[in-house]
């Protein structure tokens, strides 16, 4: 595909790809732990399978299309792209489901379009839709926080689950041990039964304080991240907050509304992949906008997506499908959101 | 090449219809989720070409150009009413299968196209032909995307195969994949566009190494032979 290239300045800020990608893995490292903390090591062991598979594919991928192929490892795109598929995943699912969505996300989702910079889609959340469209038990198998249940998870267990499926094997008892909705996916299955919100939440042990038990905290570290990333001048702030204002507004008008059917600007964000999406996934610097008054579109777009789907849709979680979307309009908003040229009049 | 090579060559390879003219995309992509499904929609299409080829090219001397694309169409919607209705009455279950993409056979664009600039300036005999090996060309992609996507989204192969060849089908159905999970995306509609996609990958791969060939021979021909 072609994009435009933006209206000057182009000053550099001398940052190279491997550095920002890099940075943005660092500042990843926040969330992991605190997720590898709640849900055990098959996060690690999920990360590290991606990676494995998505820096096979993107070398093999570079030598049929006949490109330099240490370049292109080296710059830390296919790495990012594994961290993040990864971090979507259930970090019970087993490894051909991290394999299989690792090679579409670089396969065809990037090296198919032609590479680093010229995929129209996030590959990361490319590779998660089709994993979620395709596999819809799997990928909604997600596992109980660990601080919660009874069972705990060594290595060896996450890895025997992960790689032999040990818990089907042995019956359903471990698996419905380990295994339970997500607050949102919970939350989403009792308000189509006519619960209000106040009636799930109380006394549920998969909520907490401030919103989903483990999710909260994961989400604050994210968000950590990405103030890092912020203050590194990686991302700038327009995406995420417009991602997050979006949702906080939407949430909180339908929460004063009805307080019995919508739940709180809270839980909608630090719940699931809000923080992870409005930082790392919507700010992908190849398939989103490029100027910053389309950035603020780009990522109104996103939260009004997310809070739709997740309020009114069939999905507990939209951040892939959300951020999905609005690369489908990223470059149409770029046609006519163009910055005012230096020296031209509007 | 004779007339005749070059009809069955562009029908089959060079010109082929879901390949090269990428036209009649809306049937092949919806109805290829398993292969007697598009065989069935494949042997209804060629059947509807060659009919409609033939009529076309037998009255292509008296129709007026003004008013030839309404005369062709009332043509070809008559031919699919007939090949609807027979099939209806000898192929049940499996025209209760493919439902509104048997009458859409009117509107495969790969059917007007070659009446247009085919039948409508040769003889009968030819469009006769052309019209065969358009409709054997699709139908034969037809069946290779069905038969990927079968294979892929269901680990099978000829399921159902008794819609069409009645008491023997039952045992032709071959699964390929025992406890096959099922990969969804391969039968949804996303998953044939990129199937159909990498089919037409492969066959520019194949054309561009035979050119590379040909001229290699062309340049190593020593001069004046």
């Amino acid at each position: 595909m072609e994009f435009k290239t933006p209206t000057s300045p182009h000053i550099h800020s001398g940052a190279s790809v491997s550095r920002v990608m890099l940075l943005v893995i660092a500042a990843m490292i926040p969330g992991i732990a605190v997720y590898v903390g709640y849900f055990g090591w098959g996060v690690v062991i999920n990360i590290l399978l991606a990676i494995v598979t998505a820096l096979a594919c993107e070398a093999g991928m570079l030598i049929i299309r006949k490109r330099p192929v240490l370049p292109f490892l080296y710059d830390g795109s296919a790495l990012v792209t594994a961290f993040l598929l990864a971090l979507a995943l259930p970090p019970i699912a087993p490894w051909w489901i991290v394999v299989l969505g690792a090679a579409f996300a670089i396969i065809i989702a990037k090296q198919l379009y032609g590479g680093l910079g010229y995929n129209p889609f996030n590959p990361a959340m490319a590779g998660y839709v089709m994993l979620l469209v395709s596999f819809p038990i799997e990928m909604t198998r997600w596992q109980a926080p660990l601080v919660n249940s009874e069972t705990s998870l060594s290595f060896i267990d996450s890895w025997n689950i992960i790689f032999s499926g040990i818990a089907e094997k042995i019956g359903d008892n471990i698996t419905d041990a380990i295994t339970m909705a997500t607050p949102l996916d919970n939350l989403k299955t009792e308000l189509r039964l006519d619960q209000s919100v106040e009636q799930i939440i109380n006394g549920n042990p998969l909520f907490s304080h401030l919103a989903g038990l483990g999710w909260e905290w994961i989400n604050i570290a994210f968000l950590v991240g990405g103030l890092f990333l912020i203050y590194k001048r990686i991302i700038s702030w327009h995406i995420p907050v417009a991602v997050l204002a979006t949702i906080a507004v939407l949430s909180g008008v339908f929460y004063l509304i009805d307080a019995d059917k919508f739940s709180s600007p809270m839980i909608h964000l630090l719940s699931g992949a809000t923080m992870l999406g409005a930082f790392f996934i919507a700010t992908d610097p190849v398939s989103a906008t490029s100027s910053n008054p389309g950035r603020i579109i780009y990522g109104v777009g996103i939260g009004i997506f997310i809070y739709v789907i997740r309020t009114w849709g069939g999905y507990p979680d939209a951040v892939a499908f959300s951020v999905l979307l609005m690369n489908m309009v990223a470059p149409t908003i770029d046609y006519y959101v163009k910055p005012r040229v230096f020296g031209h009049k509007k | 090449m004779s007339d005749t090579r070059k009809i069955i060559n562009d029908g089959l390879w060079t010109n082929n219809p879901a390949l090269v003219q990428i036209l009649g995309l809306c049937p092949l992509l919806a109805v290829s989720s398993t292969v007697i499904n598009a065989l069935g929609l494949g042997l209804a299409t060629t059947l509807t070409l060659v009919s409609s080829n033939l009529v076309v090219s037998l009255i292509r001397n008296q129709t007026r150009p003004e008013i030839r694309i309404p005369v062709f169409v009332l043509i070809i919607a008559a031919v699919v009413t007939a090949i609807e209705l027979s099939m209806n009455a000898f192929f049940h279950e499996l025209y209760l299968v493919l439902g509104i993409f048997i009458p859409l056979i009117v509107t495969n664009c790969v059917i007007i196209a070659r009446a247009e600039a085919f039948a409508s300036k040769n003889s009968p005999g030819a469009s006769v032909l052309d019209g065969l090996m358009m409709g054997i060309g699709f139908t034969a992609v037809l069946v290779v995307l069905g038969g990927l996507r079968e294979v892929i989204g269901q680990g099978t192969l000829f399921a159902n195969a008794h819609l069409m060849f009645g008491e023997l089908g039952y045992n032709m159905t071959i699964t390929l994949i025992e406890d096959y999970r099922g990969f969804l995306l391969a039968i949804l509609p996303p998953g044939a566009f990129m199937l159909l996609g990498f089919m037409i990958a492969i066959k520019n791969v194949i054309d561009a190494r035979r050119k590379r060939a040909a001229s290699a021979v062309i340049l190593t021909a020593p001069v004046g032979a």
